[in-house]
């Protein structure tokens, strides 16, 4: 076992970890933090989106030993500092973006990505970006549309499907 | 996944130290050697990961006017840092997975893996690139040496990829409609000198030259220039996606379409 520290949502965190311990799996059972998912274990579905250093990253697919002296954003360090929603968390509240709700911690963490790096994403650009990011409910079209809404921007112009 | 040793280096003599021991195997990204591991198809005894080794991340310009990128740059930084310069390297790293395997997944694992249906090696070969290792420069002609095999020793690592730029080049992918990996993909790269066409995604023996549509598009560089051009289907993949002969079609069209993309 080695001893792995870095800065989780902000807090410092450590913990021992094999070699071959993924970075969601530190999370889920080594700091309890189960807000971060684990759908398909295989970096295909995206549930497990994290940010490390401020890049979103699958983290079912890389080792906690990676993120040694990392900052990593979860779910659990997404609401807003009073513990209200924050504007994506809140636009997916509003245009009904999650149905299980099993994938919408990735999507959240997906989107804010996203919107880091382009503020006012086209639809197009949304639904590019989401390509790895898997959700069974809700055929994509309200997770689309939270994500354009959480932008600021106008919605009307997105058909009821 | 097989318990293994993990070392993190920050500097490119420790990493080749590192790798010297037994059974030690090096990492970029993970983004197929983790999946690989958690199926139980490796069990190294130790990995030794890149992505710590500053001098190993980046995208530069050589004096000659190449691209050169750093072994363990995430294609993200490639499909940011490389568009001014080497518009169609650029394109095919912004498509390669999804963004999240993106920021990951490196150059150097890419064509150290070379699976084949992996978009890299096309761009290396198609572009005659230069594969620069901690101990030699591999040319890319030399370099690839069939599926998942390449010239590559124990404990070799690829510091970086060397590009002469073009003076037009296009890389179009059919994608598998699951996976989105190339089903096959040419890269196609007109230089001063003549015309190279990579294909990936297609053949048995993995990465490969057309050289028929090479000599004819050396000449006139149009779609129309390969309309008389047959590929053989001999070797080619056939799995549940397609037989060898769609394949074969598909090299064909998609270097048509990538000879259009370049303008």
């Amino acid at each position: 076992m080695t001893k792995v520290t870095m800065t989780v949502n902000g807090k410092p965190v450590s913990g021992e970890v094999e070699g071959r311990t993924l970075l969601s799996q530190f999370l889920r059972e080594g700091l309890g933090m189960t807000g971060t998912h684990i759908g398909c274990d295989t970096s295909q579905c995206g549930a497990c989106v994290v940010h490390v250093n401020g890049q979103d990253v699958k983290s079912c697919t890389m080792f906690a030993l990676e993120c040694e002296g990392a900052e990593v954003r979860t779910i659990e360090g997404m609401a807003n500092a009073d513990g209200s929603l924050s504007t994506i968390q809140q636009a997916f509240q509003d245009h009904h973006g999650l149905q299980c709700g099993f994938c919408t911690p990735g999507m959240v963490m997906t989107a804010a990505a996203l919107l880091e790096k382009n503020p006012k994403p086209s639809e197009a650009e949304i639904r590019d970006y989401l390509e790895g990011n898997i959700c069974r409910c809700t055929g994509y079209h309200n997770i689309v549309k939270a994500i354009m809404a959480a932008s600021g921007q106008d919605v009307g112009a997105i058909a009821a499907e | 996944m097989y318990a293994f040793d993990f070392e993190r280096p920050t500097t490119l003599d420790e990493a080749v130290a590192a790798l010297g021991t037994e059974e030690a195997q090096a990492l970029g990204g993970g983004q197929t050697l983790i999946p690989t591991l958690k199926q139980r198809l490796a069990g190294p005894a130790k990995l030794v990961s890149l992505t710590g080794i500053a001098e190993l991340r980046g995208v530069c310009i050589a004096d000659d006017g190449a691209v050169c990128i750093g072994g363990a740059t995430p294609h993200a930084v490639v499909a940011a840092e490389a568009a001014a310069h080497y518009p169609a390297l650029a394109a095919l790293a912004g498509n390669i997975g999804d963004p999240a395997v993106r920021n990951r997944g490196t150059i150097g694992g890419s064509l150290a893996n070379n699976d084949p249906s992996a978009c890299y090696p096309a761009a290396a070969l198609g572009s005659g690139a230069m594969i620069r290792t901690n101990i030699r420069d591999i040319a890319a002609d030399d370099y690839f040496q069939g599926m998942f095999t390449t010239a590559l020793e124990e404990g070799e690592i690829i510091t970086e990829v060397r590009f002469p730029v073009p003076q037009k080049a296009a890389y179009v992918k059919f994608e598998q409609p699951a996976s989105r990996f190339a089903l096959t993909g040419v890269f196609v790269a007109k230089y001063a000198d003549g015309v190279r066409v990579a294909v990936t995604g297609a053949s048995e023996e993995g990465v490969f030259r057309w050289s028929e549509a090479e000599a004819a598009l050396s000449s006139d560089f149009s779609a129309g220039a390969i309309a008389g051009l047959a590929v053989d289907a001999e070797n080619m993949i056939g799995d549940l996606h397609g037989s060898p002969e769609y394949r074969a079609h598909l090299v064909k069209v998609l270097t048509g379409r990538a000879v259009t993309a370049a303008g």
